[in-house]
């Protein structure tokens, strides 16, 4: 409990304006900038008011930094690699669309081609086989949080995939989107790495198979090759006496993104741990993989000590930064408490209780 | 590079087809092109809720969907919610309950709602809550939504 003890109070919003005015000025300096920019619009053609998003940069009218590329919808897996092969570098793959679309228009991402996989049923496969779960690349987060298989054995999935955005959004947004979109504070990928998920790819030198927590880089980048694509994840089948959870920190339950997430998965044999899994979101340049918090677990009796030593372990190995959702001091503090509260909940899953899938707040 | 995509799609229940670029979305082909202003443009990037409409029967952001990504499907705005004769009971609740003010986030959030009464005719009061999160309302307050909603969930029972 002692690192607990020494964090202090977080302090979230360091600016303290001194008067009403100053409070406001970055405001009133914003409206002033847009109001000039439409009247300087104006001036050339008539148009009605648009809002800032779309006129940043000084372009005018919705989306026009998106329109200038050319559109591929491939029918099939194989087709897809190969005219992604053939554009690689220039090209973008488009899932759900709820990441890369509002990048092109906010002019962050600016690819030549885009390739629209939605088409592809090949991609969407949703099953349990023999050697595991098997989730298509254009699994959508809406069918998981509803699918009656995954919320009986998959809970931590569910956890995860009902986080991300709105309803809208979720029946967009797929699990290979927001996997390859390669958010260090995305949600599902500590659900996956707790559950050890081999993502497989397929790519004009053929298919391999990566385990998750070898597939993030950095923030926004993957080991994906130039003209590789992810076809499916799978996850070795759930077994009665395992169990994961995932549970994030954010002001608000909804449409929000974690300051910080943390998915654990574990193993028990009667009252020991006998194999952990720990993933972390938004205190890494990638997802991070806890595994000096599995060594402090393993082979343990789930217990006070057990959690003390995986939440000192896993806060060492956390590398926050401060920004606009937490402090570095904050995150710390987040890393500790959700480490201990995953694990417990897991192990509570683990015995058959614990929280329904998807009920983490 | 640029070429314009030929797409053709249903809806509201008729055949369309439209000529776009490949980076417009859908809102701005309903809205621009095919002259469907219902659906709104608020924040255009997938956080307020306002041109939610349905896809193949599930409530999407029509800000995030490439409009050539609607080809062969079927898309619903709030236009095709009910014949020109009569209300549907969402609309007809929402004017009874006064839910509304400016009226930007109304058609969103009665396309948002259809979806949560399409899948569950008796949602609870969190559920509202939490399925309606993705739809901003800056005005009238999202009391008098969700008594709407569930006014017009009883309604529709009723009449079922």
């Amino acid at each position: 409990m002692s690192s607990r003890a020494a964090t202090p109070t977080p302090t979230a919003l360091r600016w303290r304006p001194r008067s009403i005015e100053a409070f406001y000025r970055p405001l009133r300096r914003q409206l002033d900038h847009d109001s000039e920019r439409c009247v300087q619009s104006q001036r050339g053609r008539p148009r009605p008011f648009l809002p800032r998003a779309v006129t940043r940069g000084g372009q005018i009218g919705v989306g026009e930094s998106m329109r200038r590329f050319g559109y591929l919808a491939p029918k099939s897996v194989s087709e897809a690699v190969s005219v992604l092969a053939e554009h690689a570098n220039v090209a973008k793959l488009v899932a759900g669309g709820t990441d890369l679309v509002v990048q092109m228009k906010d002019g962050v991402r600016r690819p030549q081609v885009v390739i629209d996989i939605t088409g592809i049923d090949e991609l969407r496969t949703l099953e349990e086989r023999d050697d595991g779960l098997h989730l298509g690349a254009l699994v959508r987060m809406g069918e998981i949080e509803n699918h009656p298989l995954i919320i009986e054995k998959y809970p931590v999935l569910v956890d995860s995939a009902k986080l991300v955005g709105s309803k809208q959004v979720r029946n967009l947004a797929t699990i290979a989107g927001n996997t390859c979109n390669a958010s260090p504070g995305a949600d599902t990928p500590p659900a996956l790495i707790a559950l050890d998920a081999q993502v497989h790819t397929l790519g004009p030198t053929g298919p391999r198979v990566v385990p998750i927590d070898q597939f993030f880089v950095g923030p926004g980048r993957t080991v994906l090759e130039p003209g590789e694509l992810v076809t499916k994840f799978v996850v070795r089948k759930a077994a009665p006496n395992e169990g994961a959870y995932y549970e994030r920190h954010t002001p608000r339950k909804e449409l929000d993104i974690a300051v910080v997430g943390v998915g654990a998965w574990v193993r028990l044999n009667g009252e020991t741990i006998e194999d952990a899994r720990i993933g972390i979101a938004a205190v890494y340049p990638t997802p991070l993989r806890a595994t000096d918090a599995e060594a402090a677990l393993r082979g343990k009796p789930f217990g006070q000590a057990a959690l003390d030593a995986a939440a000192a372990a896993a806060v060492a190995q956390s590398r926050p930064i401060s920004d606009v959702r937490g402090s570095a001091e904050f995150r710390r503090w987040l890393v500790d408490v959700l480490t201990r509260r995953a694990v417990t909940n897991a192990v509570a899953r683990a015995r058959g209780g614990g929280p329904r899938a998807g009920e983490t707040h | 590079m640029t070429k314009r995509v030929h797409v053709e799609t249903r809806i509201n229940g008729r055949e369309v087809d439209f000529l776009c670029e490949p980076g417009q979305s859908l809102l701005e082909v309903l809205r621009d092109q095919l002259h469907l202003t219902g659906a709104k443009e608020g924040c255009n990037n997938g956080n307020c809720g306002a041109c939610t409409v349905i896809l193949d029967g599930r409530i999407v952001d029509s800000c995030l969907v490439l409009a050539p990504e609607v080809e062969g499907r079927e898309v619903t705005t709030i236009e095709g919610l009910a014949g020109p004769e009569h209300l549907h009971p969402l609309q007809q609740q929402f004017l009874e309950h006064a839910a509304l003010q400016c009226g930007i986030c109304t058609p969103g959030l009665i396309m948002a709602a259809k979806g949560l009464l399409d899948q569950n005719p008796a949602p609870t009061e969190e559920e509202i809550r939490l399925w309606l999160a993705g739809n901003l309302c800056r005005c009238t307050g999202y009391d008098k939504i969700i008594r709407a909603v569930q006014a017009a969930a009883q309604q529709m029972e009723a009449r079922v």
